[in-house]
C-alpha cells in the first residue's frame, strides 16, 4: 500500500543558519498511529510545520495522499488537521464558532451535526456558546483539537497534543485518537511522554538533531532493544557470588536478598537455563522470580545518550 | 477554483469583530465628526463663507469622509492580519488550503467593508448639518470604494510588517494622518501659497480628496481624470507590494 505521507530527502536550514531537518526520509501508512519521539529543539515541530505548510521547506518532497505539498497543496492539506503545540486561539470568540469557521477554512460547507459530534466528542459541546477566554487551559486545548477535526482530516497532526494537560484529559485524548484509528485517520504525533507512545503507537520514530535515526514497529523496538531483568529472590542472604557465577552478569541486591540477572532477548539464547542450574549446583535457593522489561523510555534515553 | 467558503469564512470572522466592537468602531467615528463640524463647520465656516463657491461646512464634507475611510481601512486591515500573527492563530490560515489571494480577499474585503460602512455613517452624519448634493453618484462611490480597498491592501501590508503593536500605530498616526490633514480635507490647496501648493501635488491623498469632492460639487483642486489615474494607481501599487509580499512569504512563513 502506498504511503499516505511520504518524504523525502526533506531538508531544512532557517533564515538564521539553523539546521533544523537533515535530509529526513520517512514513508508513515494509512491508518497507523505514528509517534514521533525527540528532545527539544530535534526537529519534531520543524518537521511537522513543513508538512502541514507552515513552514518552507528548504529541500525535499513531500507528498499527502499522493498529493505534493507544495504543487498541489490545495489536495495535500485538504487531508490534514493540525493540532499545534502552543494554546493559540482567539480570546474574543465563541467555542462552536471558532470551530466552524475551521471548517469554513477548509473550503466546506457548514455542516452542524459533524460540529456537534465533534464538540460532544471532546466535552465541548455544554461550552459552546462560551466565550474561548473563559476556558481552562485543557479546555482550549480541546478546542484546537476540535478546530483541527472540523474539517473531516485523513491525516491528524497533534504536536505534543498531552503537554501540560491533566490525567483526564490524556485519557480522553488517548480514547479520542483510538476512535479516530478505528475511523481510518492516519495520527501523528510528537510527544515528551514516552509512556504516550507506548501506549498508543503503532510505530514510533526517533529524531535527534534533525535527523530521523530510527524508526521501528513499537513492539519490535521493545522487543529488539529491550533489555529483560530477572529477578531471583533468595531464600538465604549472599554476601558474595560463588566464583563460578561470576561469569554471569549477576548483581547483588537489596543487602544479599536478590539477584538481579539482566539478559538480552536479541540474543538466541539468553542464558537462563544455564543459570539457574548452576545456582542449583552452588545450593542457592530462591523463594520466587520475577522478570522486568525495560520500557520505551529507557530505550529512548539509551538511544539519544549513544548517539549523543 | 476559489475557495469561497474559506474567503467568507475570513470575512465574517472579521465583520463579526467589528460588530463585536460597535461602540468603538462606530460611535467613535460619528462622535469625532460631530466635533469637527462644530469646530470646522460652525467655528470657522461662520468667518469664512465659501470656498470656490461651495458653503464651507458643506466643502469639508468629502475631506471628513476620506479622513476616515484613509484612517479606518488603514488600522482595520492592518490590526486584523497583525491579530492573528501575534495571538498565533495563523497557523491556521497557513495550513488551511488557501491561496494568498484568498487571504488577501477575505482580509481586506471586510476592512473596506467596515470603512465604508463608516464611511457612509459619517456621510448621513454631516447631512444632518448642512444640506448634501451628490453631483456625480457614480464616481462617488467609485472613489469610495477604490479609497478603501487600496488603502485596506496598505494596511494589510502594514499589518504584514509590523513586528508590533507599537510600528502598527506608527505608519497611521504619523503617516496617513497628517496626509491627510495636509491633503486638503478641510481647505482647498489652491489657498495656499504657490511653493506649499506644489509640494501638495506629492501627497498622494490631495488626488483621493480631490477627486472625491468632484463628485459631490463638480469642482476640485486637481483635474478629475488625473484623480481616477491617481486612485488606480495606487491601487496598483498596493496590489504588486502585496503580491510582492506572499510570493516571498515575507514575515508569514520562514
Amino acid at each position: 500500500m502506498s504511503p499516505i505521507v511520504s518524504i523525502a530527502n526533506l531538508s531544512k536550514v532557517y533564515a538564521s543558519g539553523l539546521h533544523a531537518l537533515r535530509d529526513v526520509n520517512l514513508d508513515i501508512s494509512k491508518g497507523e498511529i505514528f509517534a514521533l519521539l525527540g528532545p527539544n529543539g530535534a526537529g519534531k515541530s520543524t518537521l511537522i510545520n513543513i508538512v502541514c505548510g507552515i513552514v518552507t521547506p528548504s529541500a525535499g518532497q513531500i507528498r499527502v495522499g499522493g498529493h505534493d505539498i507544495l504543487g498541489d497543496y490545495r489536495a495535500a492539506r485538504r487531508m490534514i488537521g493540525l493540532v499545534p503545540q502552543e494554546l493559540t486561539t482567539d480570546a474574543f470568540e465563541k467555542v462552536w464558532d471558532t470551530v466552524s469557521f475551521s471548517r469554513g477554512l477548509f473550503g466546506l460547507p457548514k455542516n452542524p451535526a459533524h460540529i456537534e459530534r465533534v464538540l460532544k466528542d471532546l466535552a465541548l459541546y455544554e461550552k459552546r456558546e462560551s466565550r474561548i477566554m473563559q476556558l481552562s487551559g485543557g479546555m482550549k486545548r480541546r478546542v484546537l483539537i476540535a478546530k483541527a477535526l472540523a474539517h473531516e482530516p485523513q491525516v491528524l497532526f497533534l504536536d505534543e497534543p498531552t503537554a501540560g494537560v491533566d490525567v483526564e484529559l490524556r485519557q480522553d485524548m488517548w480514547r479520542l485518537v483510538r476512535r479516530l484509528r478505528e475511523q481510518g485517520v492516519t495520527v501523528i504525533l510528537t510527544t515528551h511522554y514516552i509512556e504516550e507512545a507506548e501506549e498508543m503507537a503503532d510505530r514510533v520514530g526517533v529524531i535527534r538533531k534533525g535527523e530521523i535515526i530510527l524508526v521501528e514497529d513499537k513492539v519490535e523496538l521493545m522487543r529488539k532493544l529491550g533489555k529483560k531483568q530477572l529477578t531471583l529472590h533468595l531464600r538465604e542472604p549472599v554476601a558474595a557470588l560463588p566464583e563460578n557465577l561470576a561469569r554471569h552478569d549477576l548483581q547483588i541486591g537489596e543487602g544479599g536478598r536478590t539477584l538481579v540477572y539482566t539478559y538480552d532477548t536479541r540474543r538466541e539464547r539468553t542464558g537462563i537455563t544455564g543459570l539457574l542450574g548452576e545456582l542449583a549446583d552452588a545450593g542457592i535457593a530462591f523463594t520466587d522470580l520475577d522478570t522486568s522489561q525495560s520500557s520505551l523510555e529507557d530505550i529512548f534515553v539509551d538511544l539519544v545518550r549513544e548517539r549523543a | 477554483m476559489l475557495n469561497v467558503p474559506a474567503i467568507l469564512a475570513i470575512y465574517r470572522f472579521e465583520m463579526a469583530r467589528f460588530w463585536r466592537t460597535a461602540l468603538q468602531s462606530i460611535v467613535a467615528p460619528v462622535i469625532s465628526t460631530s466635533l469637527y463640524f462644530v469646530v470646522f463647520g460652525a467655528a470657522i465656516g461662520a468667518r469664512m463663507q465659501t470656498v470656490d463657491g461651495i458653503p464651507y461646512g458643506a466643502f469639508i464634507v468629502p475631506g471628513l469622509v476620506m479622513l476616515s475611510l484613509l484612517t479606518q481601512s488603514v488600522s482595520n486591515a492592518a490590526f486584523g492580519i497583525y491579530f492573528p500573527r501575534f495571538a498565533g492563530t495563523i497557523y491556521e490560515l497557513l495550513s488551511a488550503p488557501i491561496s494568498p489571494f484568498e487571504v488577501v480577499l477575505g482580509y481586506v474585503g471586510a476592512a473596506a467593508t467596515k470603512s465604508i460602512v463608516i464611511g457612509l455613517i459619517i456621510l448621513a452624519t454631516a447631512s444632518l448639518f448642512v444640506p448634501l448634493h451628490v453631483e456625480h453618484p457614480f464616481w462617488m462611490v467609485f472613489f469610495l470604494l477604490l479609497t478603501a480597498i487600496t488603502f485596506s491592501l496598505f494596511g494589510f501590508v502594514i499589518g504584514l510588517w509590523a513586528d508590533g503593536f507599537e510600528k502598527l500605530q506608527l505608519v497611521p498616526l504619523l503617516i496617513v494622518t497628517p496626509l491627510t490633514f495636509l491633503g486638503g480635507s478641510f481647505y482647498s490647496i489652491d489657498m495656499l501659497p504657490p511653493f506649499w501648493r506644489a509640494v501638495s501635488l506629492f501627497n498622494p491623498v490631495v488626488y483621493l480628496v480631490s477627486g472625491f469632492r468632484w463628485a459631490f460639487f463638480g469642482r476640485g483642486d486637481v483635474a478629475v481624470g488625473v484623480s481616477i489615474a491617481a486612485t488606480l494607481a495606487f491601487l496598483a501599487l498596493c496590489l504588486g507590494l502585496v503580491t510582492y509580499i506572499f510570493r516571498t512569504g515575507y514575515r508569514l512563513k520562514s
